[in-house]
């Protein structure tokens, strides 16, 4: 077996988590910045939109760091894609498979089901639900949070700060209230 | 309206200050955190973080695949953090690291409720959208065009919201 392969293939949580809370004091080496991606949304308004409110009325380029970091991620994905991509399939857990195939879903090769995250859906009713509405509230439920799963989730309760906690809860709790009661509901609708 | 401002100011890192050299974006001091960015988007797309399914998996209770991700970076960022407060820890610059904290107000509860509703519908946090158009998920520009426009409403309405 080739390193190569193994690279290729998923990495283990107990691999991927460590080097992903490594960001938090990589971050803070490279110029005491707070690790967090969400930031990024209200830098993009305030940069382009800031329509005067007061909220987007600061001066955005003290913090492009953030802003060179996203872009960083967008080309990880696109590096990971052409260099690392996994020959085979996402080894999804059987009960959610078969959750999810009762729900209508029928492409499970890719990292997210064709059936929904395909671009022709854009204009559909399924591109306003899972793209439009579904994006819409993670911008707003972030930026009211102060933050997102790297800002609160990992960095927040690395620094062991509890308004952190409590938006980590509540994160998890909007996900679970979705995925069991609004999910399905959805899903029947658009399929 | 300025006092409303001031309240809600808690989390409001960023300064209106727009003099000197930090008004100018320049491109060289900034590239190590396109790598450092570059970085964790490989992790997340590795980590299958950026997958739809694997966010179903962690709210169905199927796997224990994302709460080791996130709660192996968690506690080996709150190592990092000890160590740093511990050591005095410098940057790069030589400059001493600062640890902010966090003021608690509503709006942890309540965007929190919020996000993880888009969250478990989009399959993606911020993070992994970004990650994802990368990847060559392209409905991921539209998820991220509309949660900018999800940012930008809740800019607008700011003042009015409970906090």
């Amino acid at each position: 077996m080739d390193l190569l392969d193994v690279v290729k293939g998923p990495w283990p949580w107990y691999v991927a988590g460590p080097l992903i809370g490594l960001s938090v004091p990589l971050l803070l080496w490279l110029g005491n910045k707070p690790f967090g991606i969400s930031s990024s949304l209200r830098h993009i308004c305030a940069a382009g939109f800031p329509s005067g409110i007061p909220y987007f009325s600061y001066n955005w380029k003290k913090e492009i760091w953030n802003l060179f970091f996203v872009s960083g991620v967008l080309l990880g994905g696109w590096i990971a894609a052409v260099f690392l991509s996994d020959p085979d399939q996402l080894k999804l857990a059987a009960p959610t498979r078969e959750a999810l195939s009762a729900l209508g879903i029928r492409d499970f090769s890719g990292l997210l089901p064709g059936d929904l995250f395909s671009l022709e859906y854009v204009f559909s009713l399924k591109g306003l639900i899972f793209f439009i509405f579904g994006g819409f509230l993670v911008g707003f439920g972030t930026r009211y949070a102060g933050g997102c799963t790297s800002g609160h989730s990992i960095f927040g309760l690395s620094n062991l700060q509890w308004p952190s906690l409590v938006a980590t809860l509540s994160f998890m709790a909007g996900g679970f209230l979705c995925t069991h009661l609004i999910l399905p509901a959805l899903l029947r609708w658009v399929m | 309206m300025s006092f409303q401002n001031d309240k809600y100011a808690v989390s409001d890192e960023f300064s209106a200050e727009t003099s000197g050299e930090s008004s100018r974006v320049r491109f060289r001091p900034n590239i190590r955190f396109l790598l450092a960015g570059a970085w964790f988007g490989v992790l997340l797309v590795k980590a299958e973080v950026i997958s739809w399914f694997r966010i179903q998996e962690m709210f169905r209770l199927d796997s224990f695949h994302m709460y080791g991700v996130i709660g192996a970076a968690v506690a080996v960022g709150a190592v990092s953090v000890w160590l740093i407060r511990r050591f005095n820890g410098k940057t790069i610059s030589g400059e001493a690291i600062r640890l902010e904290s966090r003021r608690f107000d509503k709006g942890k509860i309540y965007g929190g409720l919020i996000f993880g509703i888009g969250w478990a519908i989009t399959g993606a946090c911020p993070g992994p959208i970004y990650a994802q158009i990368g990847y060559g998920y392209y409905s991921g520009i539209v998820t991220l065009a509309a949660a900018v426009a999800g940012a930008w409403v809740y800019g607008y309405y700011r003042s009015r919201l409970p906090h």
